[in-house]
């Protein structure tokens, strides 16, 4: 394995730092040096592997801040190495995962066994989001000063939100010790009952039970609330409302420490995607309107959403293959997350390297990752994408375990064609 | 001209004309059941599988006496649970079904969607027996059977739905059945029984039943599901009783010649007093007889008839 990689005439795209065409050499597991036509004397032809990136983007490796990986505990739906697999293949160099495994990430030995996991396939970096309570059973606060020394980068209950507002309250002050920003999946428990989906119009045509844009609202409102009395850092997962856009919109302008994503499937699908009883348009939070979707792309294009999440939750098929509301909420994002953010380029929401801040330097401020650059001396985390490459999207195909999209057999543009980790090449299209 | 479909999953995509010719043949095969020898060999050789997930006395046994007077074989398969529980999904269940060689399926589900889920598995026909708070598009098509024997059109007639809108698959397939064949359609429930958005579906919306039942021609009462109180959909069975409570007093604000339907079971005294469900303006007990005729008619359509 060459320990330098040259990639040539590619169109370098380092967000807020560099964009046009370029060279990126990487010199072991480091970005040594980007620009025109770098000195030959860099070169070192004895282990050099060149990469023509002739009509290709070179772009710092992609960062997901919220993926479910599964292991330990559901490795039938996804293990650490199928889910670094799928991220590489997608694009992304560093993934979050979530702390809802069983059992659950709240200690120290959870958080080693997963980095170790995570070392030893050797594909995307993982970074683990630790619990906010005991067995994220929303009573006791974890130890979070010990998961932060484990190596975890922030603190969630996700997929089982916190609740009690006091709890709440303390997990945000004491968090607040270590720096880490504390992430809610925004839901009010009992205005979703029994829900399997938004509560619209559809909902009341196909008769089921609805979860309502309200039961997000309240708890952004809640969330923000509690962030301006104890000062935390606050990061609002996968943001599905209109009213969530508009109450965060209103807080940054206030001047509040508060950050939120958003994942592909908000910005791109409706409710009216579940009218077919689909399990895999069945997500929580539910696709909306298009009211919804419109308000998220405008907070995707003023910067009130800074971030791009997939809320990757692998599934096995025999779980999808339940009724409607027995099936379980998620679906899949890492293999898919990059055309689908390249759309809203196409649409002329985003700009190319506004897409890809939310993707890679945003998201790397958000949890404060020393990622997201191809800064010489930065880790080598790099993907290639071809923008014009235009594929099927085959889910017997994907490297996730997890065959749970409602985007199979789309047609997508853009892809990323080879992914570096650490400066070893990770991933190649065919 | 036949109904060109494999199953019957829900009235939403069914035509004017679909539901016309549904209509138009439960018409021919209604003289059967006052025959001395209640049986034509139309589905003769034929197997119908029950598929009920939930309890169901009257429309399970509509079901088979309507299989059974076309001569086709019925067989009664009541699952006691779905496969939340059971850990078999349903797909594999009715998989099992069909390798018995069953030509229809009809399926009483808790789940809405359950029949289009199964539709889409099995090469059977499949009969949506009710799934959910979804549809239940039988029911719908004998109510509309039934309001036809008295009324000369639907066009035109004012029906009054009146109960938990938002949980009743009855209702949901009755305003789609209705507002298709041009009646208008009201609905009366307290504004925690109303779904979002209910406008849209065509209907206008009442809070007060006295305002609603104004000129009507028809009113379906919807059985009050008692666990709702729990919920907090409603404060007392007492005050729904007095406020959404049909009553003879009350059925003066309707037409002289107004019909009084209700799906059934009926909770005497709370969505329906008594003396209202015993009175001549009460089909009840017709839209019990015409089910079996409806659903004749649909099997023999469904089965190339």
């Amino acid at each position: 394995m060459p320990s330098h990689i040259l990639i040539r005439n590619g169109t370098v795209l380092d967000p807020g730092r560099y964009h046009g065409p370029g060279d990126v050499l990487i010199e072991g597991p480091v970005i040594k040096a980007v620009g025109r036509d770098l000195p030959v004397s860099l070169r070192s032809p004895r282990s050099l592997l060149t990469i023509d990136a002739t009509g290709l983007l070179v772009v710092p490796g992609l960062i997901d801040l919220h993926v479910h990986l599964r292991e330990p505990g559901f490795e039938y739906k996804e293990t650490i190495e199928t889910g670094t697999m799928a991220a590489v293949a997608g694009g992304f160099t560093s993934v979050c995962c979530m702390p809802n495994t069983n059992p659950v990430n709240d200690n120290q030995a959870v958080t080693d066994f997963i980095r170790a996991k995570a070392a030893a396939a050797g594909k995307a970096r993982v970074f683990p989001i630790g619990a906010i309570t005991k067995g994220s059973q929303g009573k006791e606060l974890a130890d979070i000063g010990e998961l932060v020394e484990a190596g975890c980068v922030a603190i969630s209950d996700d997929g089982r939100p916190v609740m009690d507002s006091s709890i709440m309250r303390r997990a945000m002050e004491y968090a607040r010790a270590f720096d880490v920003p504390v992430v809610d999946h925004c839901e009010d428990l009992h205005l979703t009952t029994r829900g399997c989906m938004n509560e619209g119009l559809v909902s009341t045509q196909l008769g089921i039970p609805g979860m309502p844009n309200a039961a997000e609202d309240v708890m952004v409102a809640r969330n923000l609330a509690l962030a301006e009395l104890t000062g935390a850092k606050l990061h609002l997962a996968h943001i599905s409302t209109a009213g969530s856009v508009r109450l965060i919109r209103e807080a940054k302008a206030r001047g509040l420490a508060v950050t939120a994503e958003a994942c592909p499937h908000h910005f791109t699908l409706t409710d009216e995607a579940t009218k077919t009883f689909d399990t895999n348009a069945k997500m929580n939070p539910p696709l909306r309107t298009s009211g919804d979707v419109d308000a998220i792309k405008d907070g995707l294009a003023d910067g009130t959403i800074d971030v791009i999440a997939t809320d990757h939750a692998p599934h096995a098929v025999q779980e999808k293959q339940l009724e409607f509301d027995a099936a379980p909420f998620g679906i899949v994002g890492l293999e898919t997350a990059l055309p689908l953010t390249l759309a809203l380029v196409d649409d002329g929401i985003l700009t190319l390297e506004t897409a890809l801040r939310k993707l890679t330097v945003e998201a790397a401020r958000v949890f404060g990752l020393k990622k997201g650059t191809l800064a010489p001396g930065a880790d080598a985390d790099v993907v290639i994408i071809d923008p014009a490459r235009e594929w099927t999207v085959d889910v017997s195909r994907f490297y996730s375990k997890g065959r749970n999209t409602p985007f199979a057999s789309w047609r997508m543009r853009g892809k990323a064609v080879k992914t570096i980790v650490a400066g070893k090449l990770v991933y190649e299209a065919d | 001209m036949g109904l060109k479909r494999k199953d019957l999953l829900d009235v939403a995509s069914l035509s004017a004309e679909d539901i016309h010719l549904i209509l138009e043949t439960a018409d021919s095969f209604k003289e059967v059941s006052g025959r001395e020898i209640k049986k034509v060999p139309a589905l003769r050789g034929k197997t119908v599988v029950n598929l009920f997930f939930e309890p169901s006395t009257r429309t399970r046994t509509s079901f088979e006496l309507a299989a059974k007077r076309l001569s086709a074989d019925v067989i009664n398969f009541s699952p006691s649970t779905s496969s939340i529980v059971k850990g078999e999904t349903l797909l594999d269940t009715a998989r099992n079904i069909e390798s018995m060689q069953a030509d229809i399926i009809v399926l009483r589900h808790p789940s809405p969607g359950a029949a289009e889920t199964l539709a889409r598995g099995v090469r059977s026909s499949v009969i949506n027996a009710g799934d959910g708070c979804h549809e239940h598009p039988t029911q719908a098509l004998l109510d509309l059977f039934t309001i036809r024997q008295r009324k000369a059109h639907l066009a035109g007639l004012c029906v009054v739905i009146v109960g938990d809108i938002a949980h009743s698959r009855v209702a949901r397939s009755n305003i789609y059945a209705l507002t298709k064949m041009g009646a208008t359609v009201r609905v009366a429930a307290p504004p925690t029984m109303i779904p979002l958005y209910l406008d849209r579906l065509g209907v206008s919306v009442f809070f007060d039943l006295d305002r609603a039942l104004e000129g009507a021609d028809v009113v379906m009462m919807l059985r009050l599901q008692l666990e709702r109180l729990g919920q907090a959909y409603l404060p007392s069975i007492r005050e729904y009783a007095r406020l959404y409570g049909l009553t003879a007093e009350r059925m003066k604000r309707a037409k002289p010649d107004a019909l009084v339907m209700h799906p059934g079971p009926l909770n005497r005294g709370v969505e329906i007093a008594p003396e209202v469900a015993d009175s001549g303006a009460a089909v009840i007990l017709d839209q019990v007889a015409n089910g079996v005729a409806v659903r004749m008619g649909l099997m023999y359509l469904l089965s190339g008839g």
